[in-house]
């Protein structure tokens, strides 16, 4: 690996802490306050200011590059992402209402591109896509022999990704490609891939990502960033490089030198958005919360209201779950092994012989909210919650993992500590 | 195309395609096969690819049967036989079907070894207490195997052994031989007895009370169904063994063995990467919570 300037630094969710108290929480807005002036770091000589003419100038140098550009863009009523020809395609125009159970999109006064906050598809779509083939087999002379895919793995440039997603694509690199078994596929997907952050300006109702300091501005883990500047008749991009594949590409885009007035209206498009989250969650002492209550009568109430349809791990950007398929051709010549996601709200997910080990529907919603705010720091030594709030937004019912928290924390007796 | 030029993502993941890749199966051929009871079969394995690395009593592996799907199976053999493979299986349904159907020259995948051991080391000078339900005589027979190999570094042996009826006793020859050593202590119970059955009747937790060890000085190695787990460890601790000297190995739903796939999980542990084996401290507050 060559040495450069790329920060090693990612905007990984703060482990929610285990320690308890006034102390705990005092250290937890620390956090939240520098994740808010994230840019305060950032140098002037360090940035350069795109138009929006530049900004298409950004995707068509890595379209040029190689890389298959994928991005946000309205189809069917939401922003969802997609594989992208030009800038052209970006939902100019447009931002969100999102609350539990709802999504409408919203035609805005401006041409805003950054100002949707999250569809409902996460970019894991890109790295951990929903099918993929692991390896085929043949029968033969000795048994059968095994191939992996021909077909080479694509580099994808992702095009907006925001702090929570970027936060969210560290967890599962984590999970799958820093592991002492990486997933090959991920992992080349994922380390082919160039990113392209936006800061967030326009946090949506169920957004929460400040709470854990994964945002609103992008602290790390991308190629370029870029801070969306809209007022009057200004449209503009303050873009940063963070690594040399991204100080490479600037150089060669339409721009022009950052001024202290320029820096000083990205910072306050950033500290606005973080105060204008739809939604907080507290995280001290979650994991000692839902251990405490592996057994409390409010799973049973959730679960009345839960359709165990699996939508909330569909959308999260964090869940990995994933099953695998073995079938062979009509002829049992060829065999194939296929990876496609899988949701713990599955009664197949937990089958053993004698049946689902989590047949219930309870038992079901306290397994995934724990594991994405209770286990997953001692599995993997991240939170695997990000805030994004698309678990909320996207649930049929409108269950709402902060509201649920916020419930279990409310039955807690006087003096419990948690 | 531009120049290589280093990428945030590489920088965190390093660069691509280094390494193999864990969810390939190495290929063994089936050597020998021999039909322990009606549904249970063991076999042994020659790799015909490079092998994979030597095992761990206790650790298991994921077998791929051609175009039918992919098990974990826990490994029988001798550790120190590590050309060969052996392990055990009952034929419960699609997979371990096809697998248990494989014969001398056919060929089956291997993935493995993954997951914990026993760590026999750890119980140097204690009495080794193995304690098996059914088919969780297997990855028992591989540790008892070493133990047997190290005899002087242990005390008392002691295995206790419960099987639904006299018709699901495998593993028969090992049995009588271990019986026939004056230094291991063997104990058979049946759930339910048979004409010609003249030993004991009753679950395996009924050995317990009378079992000659020393629970100040013995660990206890105990695999079967997760019931058995739960009433073992119980009794186990009424006898005063201390909970991080007994040692279970678990079961959940595994499709990768690695780490990657989230399908194992019991509360905070991944049973593939932190178990199978399990100490009976971490275990305990999660074992006797219903459908974690
Ligand atoms: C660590 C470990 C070690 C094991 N060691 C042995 C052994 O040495 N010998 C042996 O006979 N069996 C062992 N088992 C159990 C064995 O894996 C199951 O019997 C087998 O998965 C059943 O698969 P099937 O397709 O034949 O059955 P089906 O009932 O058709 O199962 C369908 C699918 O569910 C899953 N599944 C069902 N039962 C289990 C189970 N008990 N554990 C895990 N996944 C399951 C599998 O993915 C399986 O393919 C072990 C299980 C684990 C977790
Ligand atoms: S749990 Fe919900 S809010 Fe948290 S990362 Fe997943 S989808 Fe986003
Ligand atoms: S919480 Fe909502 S989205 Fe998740 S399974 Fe239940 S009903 Fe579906
Ligand atoms: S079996 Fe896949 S994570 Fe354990």
């Amino acid at each position: 690996m060559v040495a450069d300037s790329a920060s090693p630094e990612t905007c990984r969710p703060r482990t929610p802490t285990t320690t308890e108290g006034a102390a705990a929480r005092a250290a937890a807005l620390a956090d939240v306050a520098l994740a808010d002036v994230a840019l305060a770091d950032v140098a002037l000589a360090d940035v350069v200011v795109l138009s929006p003419p530049g900004l298409a100038a950004l995707a068509n140098a890595l379209i040029g590059d190689g890389y298959r550009l994928v991005g946000p863009t309205v189809r069917s009523e939401a922003v969802v992402l997609e594989e992208l020809e030009s800038a052209d395609e970006l939902p100019w125009g447009w931002d969100v209402d999102a609350d539990a159970g709802r999504y409408r999109l919203r035609r805005r006064a401006d041409r805003a591109v950054f100002a949707h906050a999250v569809g409902p598809q996460p970019w894991k779509r890109f790295l951990l896509p929903p099918a993929s083939l692991l390896w085929r087999a043949r029968r033969g002379e000795s048994g059968f022999s095994v191939d992996p895919p021909e077909d080479p793995l694509p580099r994808y440039a992702l095009f907006g990704v925001r702090s929570c997603d970027l936060a969210a694509i560290a967890v599962q690199d984590r999970v799958l490609a820093t592991s002492a078994h990486p997933d090959s596929g991920y992992r080349g997907r994922r380390a082919r891939s160039f990113v392209v952050a936006a800061d967030c300006a326009t946090p949506a109702g169920t957004c929460f990502c400040s709470s854990l300091g994964c945002g609103p501005a992008a602290a790390g883990g991308y190629d370029v960033a870029l801070t969306e500047v809209v007022t009057g008749e200004e449209h503009l991009f303050l873009a940063r490089a963070g690594s040399a594949a991204g100080d490479a590409v600037l150089p060669r885009l339409p721009s022009r030198p950052a001024t202290p007035h320029d820096l000083d209206a990205a910072r306050a498009v950033v500290g606005e958005a973080a105060q204008r989250m739809g939604r907080r969650l507290d995280p001290d002492g979650l994991p000692e919360l839902l251990a405490a209550h592996r057994e409390d009568p409010h799973w049973n109430e959730v679960a009345q209201r839960c359709l165990s349809c699996g939508n909330c791990t569909l959308v999260c950007p964090t869940c990995f779950c994933t099953t695998v398929v073995d079938a062979t051709d009509v002829t049992g010549t060829v065999a194939e092994r296929r990876r496609h996601w899988d949701s713990c709200f599955d009664l197949d997910f937990s089958y053993l012989h004698a049946g689902s080990v989590r047949a219930s529907t309870s038992a079901r919603y306290r397994h995934w909210i724990s594991h994405k705010l209770g286990t997953w720091p001692e599995q993997f030594g991240t939170a695997g919650c990000v805030g994004c709030g698309r678990c909320i937004t996207w649930c049929p019912v409108g269950i709402d993992i902060t509201a649920e928290i916020a419930a279990l924390r409310g039955g807690v007796p006087e003096g419990g500590g948690l | 195309m531009t120049a290589v030029t280093e990428s945030a993502a590489a920088d965190l993941v390093g660069s691509a395609d280094s390494g193999t890749d864990p969810m390939v199966p190495h290929r063994y051929r089936v050597v020998r096969r021999r039909l322990e009871t009606r549904d249970t079969v063991t076999q042994l394995l020659e790799p015909l690819d490079e092998p994979i690395p030597a095992f761990a009593p206790g650790q298991f592996a994921m077998l791929y049967a051609f175009g039918v799907g992919e098990v974990p199976i826990s490994m029988s053999g001798d550790p120190s036989r590590v050309e060969l493979l052996q392990h055990t299986l009952r034929n419960v349904g699609a997979v371990t079907g096809a697998l248990c159907a494989a014969r001398p020259g056919a060929v089956i995948g291997v993935r493995g070894p993954f997951g914990t051991s026993w760590d026999l080391n750890s119980a140097y000078g204690h009495d080794l207490v193995f304690i098996a339900g059914g088919i969780g005589l297997a990855p028992l027979r591989s540790a008892l195997l070493q133990a047997l190999s190290q005899r002087e570094r242990y005390r008392r042996l002691v295995l206790l052994l419960g099987v639904r009826n006299p018709d699901e006793l495998m593993f028969r020859k090992d049995l009588r031989s271990w019986k026939g050593l004056f230094d291991v202590d063997v104990e058979i119970t049946v759930d339910r007895g048979a004409p010609g059955w003249r030993g004991q009747v009753g679950v395996v937790t009924t050995l317990l009370p009378q079992a000659p060890f020393d629970p100040d000085n013995a660990v206890a190695f105990v695999c079967g169904p997760e019931v058995m787990l739960r009433f073992t460890a119980l009794g186990l601790s009424q006898r005063g063994v201390p909970a991080q000297r007994i040692r279970l190995s678990t079961e959940r739903n595994m499709k990768c063995g690695v780490g990657l796939c989230g399908h194992c999980q019991l509360g905070p542990v991944l049973v593939c990467r932190d178990g199978p084996v399990f100490s009976y401290d971490r275990l305990a507050p999660l074992l006797h919570v219903r459908e974690l």
